[in-house]
């Protein structure tokens, strides 16, 4: 069995979940006692496959194409199904971006398999992969197997492995040319853009306090942003009090927002679901304050306080206030 | 344009859950159920499109009979028609089954516009939208925040990383996976409620479409609590006493404050 990480470029720069897939697929092939591969993927990608060259890989695929300069998901795919047709490799492991969300499950129905979608983890039992991941927002884990004969897919959830693990080597690197045609590309894609300049960079913030569902409405935000400015904190709230209009989107945390990693981070009404924890579990000190003593934010935070953040919050602020005069 | 939204019914964002004693799925004796909440916002875009350029919104769901209650409160917020996929295994399908399930009801109704959320609330592969395109050999794009209708074609606001976005346009017929937050929710109108009793459900089975769950090409082997990464210092007393205790610890374990 041998595993191939398909890494992930845009203009010659890595996305850096990359290097924590190579460094899976390395991990995965010395538990099962196989070899590890890697394929970077678009136009002009000599460069980045040399790079990939430095690790200890069997072999490096640049896959080249000019119709791969810019992500389709019917070239992506079609060139991936090609790729894997030629490698045979038995286990197929992507970094779980968002461009990988948008083709993968493609590509795998094509050669009529399932994908295991955004992976913490896994173990080897019996010489076959088990794979966890996370149920109902991240409040219950599942084991998944692969049912189906090679080749499988699995894509990794962004800080589940260790970029800083990748084993330096030495690979041949081999360029692959696949088959395209510009007619099967149906999307056109057109220039990525930022909405507006952010005005506010919370990654620069030492403390943060951030805001989450458990506030119920717009009218209790005051109370949260009296505790931020006891702290000296700067504001900031998952995803679904942006999408509310309850707080302006620069101040999201999570996949879709900022990821910081303050000193403090003080989540208040917050359960954890996976898209926000992604961008704060960085964070030297967590604390949570939350109603649900099983809310998944408990799991990464060093203190919680269980109990009506209504409640909590004031006596906090007070306590804070007490604490600094 | 002909709309199909394709919802599921998950249990209640707020619920508290157990794992069930067999160890496969969570105890759903006691749940609450209601809306992806992704593919609320999926039928949001989908009656907001028609509203501007006419046609028919349907919704597509499969799901055990419960899940007609969420179909009633999509038909209440506007949609014309519904066709529920009736199947009380569906945890016995896998994304590819699942996929072809709703593939099979949506084929023979040639939609101009397919849309359903980015992920469910329970499983969340993010997985059924691209698979059910590749299926029906349709174009797709995920996690879109916009759409604009042309002549004949769709231009999209697709949500990349980081706060970035990307406009992708493609032709029509296409399927998107909508992300939340598109819009506001609308809520049903008293009139809506009245006038959905007398919208049609179309009922089909996984007989009917020629589906089954069988050959499965994942399997899920074991639901657990997760374990802790770290050891949580939990504070549990009354909201002052907690207070304090946790100030304490900032000020002198932590040294952050």
């Amino acid at each position: 069995m041998s595993i191939l990480a398909i890494l992930e470029q845009r203009e010659g720069q890595w996305n850096k979940m990359s290097f924590e897939t190579l460094a899976a697929a390395q991990q995965m092939a010395q538990e099962l006692g196989t070899t590890a591969g890697a394929a970077v993927v678009g136009q002009g990608v000599g460069a980045l496959a040399k790079e990939l060259g430095t690790k200890r890989l069997e072999k490096v695929y640049a896959v080249e194409h000019e119709l791969l300069k810019d992500y389709t998901p019917d070239a992506y795919a079609a060139a991936l199904r090609q790729l894997v047709e030629h490698a045979k490799p038995s286990l197929v492991l992507f970094p779980h971006t968002y461009q990988v969300r948008d083709f993968l499950p493609k590509l795998a129905t094509a050669l009529d398999r399932v994908a295991v979608s955004d992976v913490v983890a896994h173990r080897v039992e019996n010489g076959r992969p088990v794979f966890v991941r996370q149920l109902f927002q991240g409040k219950v884990n599942v084991d998944v197997r692969f049912a189906a004969g090679d080749p499988n897919f699995a894509s990794l959830q962004a800080g589940a492995y260790r970029a800083d693990q990748a084993a330096e080597g030495t690979a041949p690197v081999e360029t692959f040319a696949p088959q395209l045609a510009a007619g099967q590309i149906r999307t056109r894609p057109l220039e990525w853009f930022r909405e507006s300049a952010r005005a506010v960079d919370l990654s620069a913030a030492e403390i943060i306090v951030s805001v989450g569902r458990g506030i119920k409405e717009a009218d209790n935000i005051p109370l949260v942003q009296k505790l931020a400015d006891a702290l000296g904190a700067e504001l900031a709230a998952s995803r679904p009090i942006c999408d509310a209009g309850w707080l302006p989107m620069a101040r999201q945390v999570g996949s879709s927002g900022q990821t910081v990693a303050p000193k403090l981070y003080l989540a208040v009404g917050i359960s954890g679901a996976i898209q926000h924890l992604v961008g704060m579990k960085g964070s030297r000190t967590v604390v949570a304050i939350n109603k649900d003593p099983n809310a998944p934010i408990l799991e990464i935070a060093d203190y919680a306080i269980v109990g009506d953040l209504f409640q909590v919050v004031p006596e906090l602020t007070a306590a804070v206030e007490k604490a600094k005069s | 344009m002909k709309i199909i939204v394709a919802i599921k019914q998950v249990p209640a964002r707020d619920s508290q859950l157990r794992v069930a004693s067999s160890g496969k799925w969570i105890e759903d004796a006691d749940l609450t159920y209601e809306i992806n909440e992704p593919d609320a916002y999926a039928l949001e875009a989908g009656l907001q499109l028609k509203e501007k350029h006419g046609g028919e919104v349907a919704v597509l769901c499969a799901g055990p009979a419960r899940a007609a209650q969420t179909i009633r409160e999509a038909l209440a917020k506007g949609a014309d028609r519904a066709i529920h996929i009736e199947e009380e295994e569906l945890g016995a399908y896998d994304p590819l089954a699942a996929a072809r399930l709703l593939a099979a009801a949506l084929q023979p109704e040639a939609p101009d516009l397919v849309l359903t959320g980015l992920q469910s609330d329970d499983l969340g592969y993010g997985q059924t939208g691209v698979i059910l395109a590749e299926l029906m050999g349709l174009p797709h794009a995920t996690i879109i925040m916009q759409v604009e209708k042309q002549d004949g074609s769709i231009r999209v606001k697709r949500e990349l990383e980081n706060g970035w976005f990307q406009h992708v346009e493609m032709p029509l017929p296409a399927l998107l996976t909508i992300q939340s937050g598109i819009s506001k929710l609308r809520y049903a109108t008293l009139m809506g409620i009245k006038k959905a009793k007398s919208k049609e459900i179309r009922r089909l089975t996984a007989g009917d479409l020629g589906v089954s769950a069988s050959h499965p090409r994942i399997t899920l082997e074991r639901v657990y609590a997760p374990e802790r990464s770290k050891r949580t210092q939990v504070f549990d007393g009354p909201p002052r006493e907690a207070a304090a205790q946790l100030v304490e610890k900032l000020k002198f374990e932590a040294r952050v404050i």
